[in-house]
């Protein structure tokens, strides 16, 4: 509503045809119905989002210190960056107002990291916004979470930069020393020794869910994550329906396992709240344009991102698997949404349209 | 190293083998004309002809299904070709068509009605007042059929009308039935004298909506040659059997008359347009 | 009463209550009446009169064309001075009579005659209806007699008399419940007795709360009758979702209210009747709301049919100058008109005039996928890619996935973050598949 109608056509114009009747001297806007909007706009969607990740983004800052400041920074600034010049390079019109590529350029930073050197956070997005956003022709085209394209193509080009070199969390990231992630300390020690161990008490639990530990920038802090979920839940621009299966299904897979065999596979509740996985069900897999857009659609995508996830985990070759689990089902997403057609008000299920 | 080659080569040759033996075993008869047929034709895949791409139609020309100069983007030259693969002759299929938009009313001559504000599809503008136009039989310029010509062959001028590059025109009628005002319609390439107009109003109401609008005056129908042109519901009509001297143009006094011979742009019709002001028939 | 929750459905800005407080205004004659000789869905009439007749008020000027059509009578007592097409507020012209008043306004012989309702029979009241040139008054102009006719076997058990009003800034409907209660539930006791039901429902949203009270004072002491307060929420009175919110039925994909047993009647459409019926008045005015702020004094006008829209804002103080778009209905469901030049029609409820900055504009930005349309959706259809099939041009997959079945209300529109011309799609879509299917057979 707040876009005004001067300069929108040729008032100026002669209007050689106007038909008589005296009191008409000017043109209206004639369109479609309806005429009123709710005001929402891509740009105030994105914004929200970035609102509700900014808690999860400040605490990382606390816990990893200036490292983690610079690897935000430096992704939140180069990817509307490039996201303008691919525009340029493709004559398309420019356009970053919409805030989706500063999103993307946040969500990347906090799936890096704190370590990350800059020119991988660059390459990094150059592969989110240009290679994966752009060239399949931008905004709602892209088949893959533009974020987390431009994290795998780093994980698996730079596996040593992305998967060795993690650092514990102190206050302001100062003694910070080198660690391991709570999942890559689980699966080293299945490795060596042929069964998990570990501590796994209150006191880790509430590391964990505090999120003092070592990780990506965004994953630590569950509460904080789950915080901002809320807050989006609250505001309409995300629904329940993919975070709560994506996260129950890990949870009730992990069970199964660690009730079958709980020296070779770790609690459930560590599977949860480890990992990425609270950053990746309620902002990465809850993405529009990649994921589901039927209430169906979404249990089935969040259901199929967490037992990749856990197959990854469990039997794969690295301990993290929401990332690869996300991609796979973007990729299923047509074919869910196809499947999942909502049943018409008055049309008797499964009786199919008289075309 | 050594036992890794010799395994990896053992392997690659009983693949290879295989493939050989599947190839015979499965091969599909596949009738080799279809594919130089299919060379022969342009290769748009416009689906004029009624066959899902130019593949489709080649495997139906050489069946039999259809007659050898059934593409209507390809004209004489291509039927021709054809007719050499397919050992037939082939007599010609009459003269050479390109596609033509009546209308000569560009926004400096014609003016809207409304602030149009919507899908930017002719189809779509058509279904909200009959368009924004000021006539309702007007081009309404949102260019649905430049982007659906499969051949690159029509422009947009600026003034908001679609033109079409007679040269390039393959006549396949994609855009005949793409445009909801239905003002496109196929002419003979060689017919020089075209009526840009596709108005059936009164002359008083189309003189008001367009200045370039065919009043019907009847004046060139009294100086054609008998037959040429003829009123149909307040609209002069050229009926293209008959050839019509160029003279005829001149005597419009709305300028809607105008003269556009066959090859007039082969190097480039964008500049024939840009020298006429934007202004080309 | 049980209710229940329709699917979807949006929460827009009302604004109702510019003109909701204003007592109804007879407007006084008009220079000129362009009353259109096609006034309902259907059929159009057939002129009786010609150029340069004197007609009464209440003439029959254009005759039913058909079963699916109506009646349309002079409005006002004066000279046919035309006989021809003038542009509509639907869109395409329309031929209309032209009529200038005499200012006598004289009644035509046997109309504004009292007679008593208590012997006439079903069959009666039908004709009644028909003859009275009555359509539904909401805004679709169905004729009400065709309604009254349910073919053999369907039985009606249910009247709902819909007074929902639930398209934003109108307020005709309220004002009607609240000036005329007990003429609008002796016009649904009439259309009762034509369908042989003896359960009659009066629906208001809550929003109104005076015209629930209104309605409820004036059922006291009918049998059957009953005023059930309903939810605000849009669209509550489409009639799919208004009778699936009191019943729980659900018309079937392609059908009608009457497959499941119900009958919907407009409020306007139920004191039209008892006019008719009662009076023998034809309908040849109405009320219509005027507002928006594009209008210097909302407020609601009884207009005669073939009341010029110029002559309504005139009335009502004129425009502002920034007034940048007028519609004809309410925001959700209405039409933009290019121009003032149309006239009221029978289905005419209101005219709505935005200024410049407060229009919702479309911009087309590609769809993200946000999946707000499917959540708004009242029919339960997924509009995002119906719109984008329709983009592609992709009609026999926009056909896949119901797009038959869209009522045009507008939600997915109203909640697009992209501003997508959603409705324009469907449209789209709607008519060349129609297209297709009238060529095919």
């Amino acid at each position: 509503m707040e876009d005004s109608i001067e300069g929108k056509g040729p008032e100026g114009k002669p209007e050689t045809g106007q038909k008589k009747s005296g009191d008409i001297g000017r043109m209206f806007l004639v369109s479609s119905s309806p005429h009123i909007h709710d005001g929402r706009t891509v740009a105030s969607v994105m914004k929200l989002v970035i609102w509700a990740l900014l808690p999860a983004s400040l605490f990382s800052v606390y816990v990893f210190g200036l490292d983690a400041l610079r690897v935000i920074l430096i992704s939140v600034v180069s990817a509307p960056f490039l996201e303008a010049a691919a525009l340029k390079i493709m004559k398309r019109e420019v356009r970053v107002g919409d805030f989706s590529a500063v999103l993307t350029g946040l969500l990347l930073a906090l799936n890096l990291p704190p370590t990350s050197p800059w020119w991988m956070i660059v390459v990094g997005n150059i592969f989110a916004i240009v290679v994966a956003k752009q060239i399949y022709g931008g905004l709602g085209c892209n088949p893959f979470n533009p974020a987390l394209v431009g994290r795998v193509v780093l994980l698996v080009s730079f596996p040593v930069h992305m998967t060795a070199r993690w650092v514990s969390a102190t206050a302001w990231g100062v003694d910070a020393v080198t660690t391991a992630t709570p999942l890559g300390m689980a699966r080293e020690s299945l490795a060596t020794l042929g069964h998990i161990d570990m501590q796994f008490g209150r006191r880790e639990i509430i590391d964990l869910l505090v999120g003092t530990r070592a990780g990506c920038l965004g994953e630590v802090s569950v509460i904080l994550l789950l915080a901002g979920g809320l807050f989006l839940v609250w505001k309409k621009v995300i629904s329940w329906h993919i975070p709560v299966s994506f996260i129950a299904t890990v949870w009730i897979v992990t069970g199964l396992f660690h009730l079958v065999d709980p020296a070779r596979y770790a609690n459930p509740v560590f599977h949860v709240i480890s990992g990425g996985l609270f950053l990746g069900a309620i902002f990465m897999a809850t993405d529009y344009v990649t994921s589901p857009v039927t209430r169906a659609g979404m249990l089935i995508f969040g259901f199929g991102c967490g037992l990749i996830t856990v197959v990854i985990r469990l039997f794969g070759g690295f301990p993290e698997g929401v990332s690869f689990a996300i991609l796979l089902m973007n990729a299923a997403t047509p074919l869910i949404d196809k499947m999942t057609r909502p049943a018409v008000f008055g049309r008797v299920a499964g009786k199919k349209a008289a075309a | 190293m050594l036992t890794a080659v010799i395994a990896l080569g053992a392997l690659a040759l009983v693949a290879a083998f295989g493939l050989a033996v599947a190839a015979r075993a499965f091969a599909v008869e596949t009738d080799p004309r279809i594919e130089l047929v299919e060379a022969a034709l342009p290769g748009a895949n416009c689906g004029a002809c009624g066959y899902p791409g130019c593949s489709g139609l080649a495997k139906a020309i050489v069946e039999g299904k259809v007659e050898i100069g059934a593409c209507p983007a390809g004209g004489d030259g291509v039927a021709e070709a054809v007719s050499k693969i397919m050992g037939v002759s082939y007599r010609g299929g009459g003269e050479r068509m390109v596609a033509m938009v009546l209308c000569g009313g560009s926004d400096q001559v014609a003016g809207k009605r409304f602030l149009y504000n919507g899908v930017r599809d002719c189809s779509s503008a058509a279904l909200i007042f009959g368009g924004d136009k000021n006539c309702r039989y007007g081009c309404l310029g949102l260019g649905t059929c430049v982007g659906i010509c499969p051949f690159g062959a029509m422009i947009m001028l600026p003034g908001g009308l679609a033109r079409v590059d007679p040269v390039k025109c393959t006549g396949c009628g994609k855009c005949v039935d793409a445009c909801p005002k239905k003002i496109i319609k196929m002419v003979p390439a060689r017919r020089a004298v075209h009526i840009l107009c596709s108005s059936h109003d009164k002359g008083a109401v189309a003189k008001k909506a367009c200045a370039k609008a065919c009043i019907a005056c009847g004046k060139c129908v009294k100086t054609a040659p008998q037959g040429a042109i003829k009123i149909e519901d307040f609209l002069a009509v050229v009926n293209y059997d008959v050839e019509i001297p160029e003279e005829t143009a001149g005597e419009c006094p709305m300028n809607t008359i105008v003269v556009r011979k066959e090859g007039t742009s082969d190097t480039g019709f964008l500049d024939s347009v840009a020298a006429a002001g934007g202004d080309a028939i | 009463m049980k209710k229940w929750r329709f699917f979807g459905g949006i929460h827009p800005a009302y604004n109702k209550d510019m003109a909701c407080s204003q007592a109804t205004v007879e407007m006084p004659l008009p220079r000129e009446l362009v009353v259109y000789l096609s006034q309902n869905l259907g059929a159009p009439s057939k002129p009786v009169v010609k150029k340069g007749d004197t007609v009464k008020k209440g003439q029959l000027i254009g005759e039913a064309g058909g079963f699916v059509s109506t009646p349309v009578h002079a409005p006002a007592s004066g000279v046919i001075t035309a006989l021809e097409k003038r542009p509509s507020p639907l869109g395409d012209d329309m031929t209309a009579a032209v009529i200038e008043p005499d200012g006598l306004d004289e009644w035509a012989e046997g109309c504004n005659v009292e007679r008593s309702c208590e012997g006439l029979d079903a069959g009666r009241i039908k004709n009644l209806i028909h003859d009275g040139g009555v359509v539904g008054m909401g805004g679709a102009t169905f004729p009400t007699h065709v309604k009254l006719s349910p073919p053999e076997g369907k039985k009606i058990d249910l009247l709902i008399i819909n007074g929902a009003e639930c398209e934003p800034y109108l307020t005709a409907d309220h004002r009607l419940m609240l000036e005329r209660p007990a003429d609008v539930l002796e016009g649904a006791s009439l259309i009762a007795k034509a369908i042989g039901v003896t359960e009659v429902v009066v629906a208001v949203e809550k929003n109104k709360p005076d015209a629930i009270a209104a309605m409820k004072e004036s059922i006291k002491g009918r049998g059957g009758f009953s005023v059930v307060p309903m939810d605000v929420i849009y669209p509550q009175g489409a009639e799919k979702q208004l009778i699936y919110a009191l019943s729980g039925r659900k018309v079937p994909a392609g059908g009608l209210p009457m497959d499941i047993g119900v009958l919907v009647q407009n409020v306007g459409t139920a004191a039209a009747s008892f006019d008719a019926v009662r009076f023998n008045r034809p309908l040849i005015r109405r009320i219509v709301t005027v507002t928006g702020r594009g209008v210097r004094k909302p407020g609601n006008v009884m207009a005669r049919i073939g009341t010029r829209f110029a002559d309504l804002v005139e009335f009502c103080g004129g425009y502002y100058e920034d007034t940048g778009k007028i519609i004809n209905g309410g925001p959700m469901m209405g039409i933009a008109q290019p121009s003032l030049e149309a006239a009221l029609m029978k289905g005419t409820s209101g005219l709505v005039l935005l200024r410049g900055g407060e229009v919702g504009q479309y911009v087309g930005d590609p769809c993200i996928r946000c999946g707000r349309c499917l959540e708004a959706c009242p029919m339960h259809l997924n509009p995002s890619a119906i719109s984008i099939f329709t983009e592609r041009m992709r009609f026999e997959d926009a056909a896949q996935f119901n797009v038959m079945d869209c009522i045009e209300c507008g939600c997915c529109a109203y909640v697009c973050p992209s501003r997508r011309p959603m409705v324009h799609h469907m449209r789209r879509a709607k008519a060349e598949i129609r297209g297709k299917s009238k060529k095919t057979g």
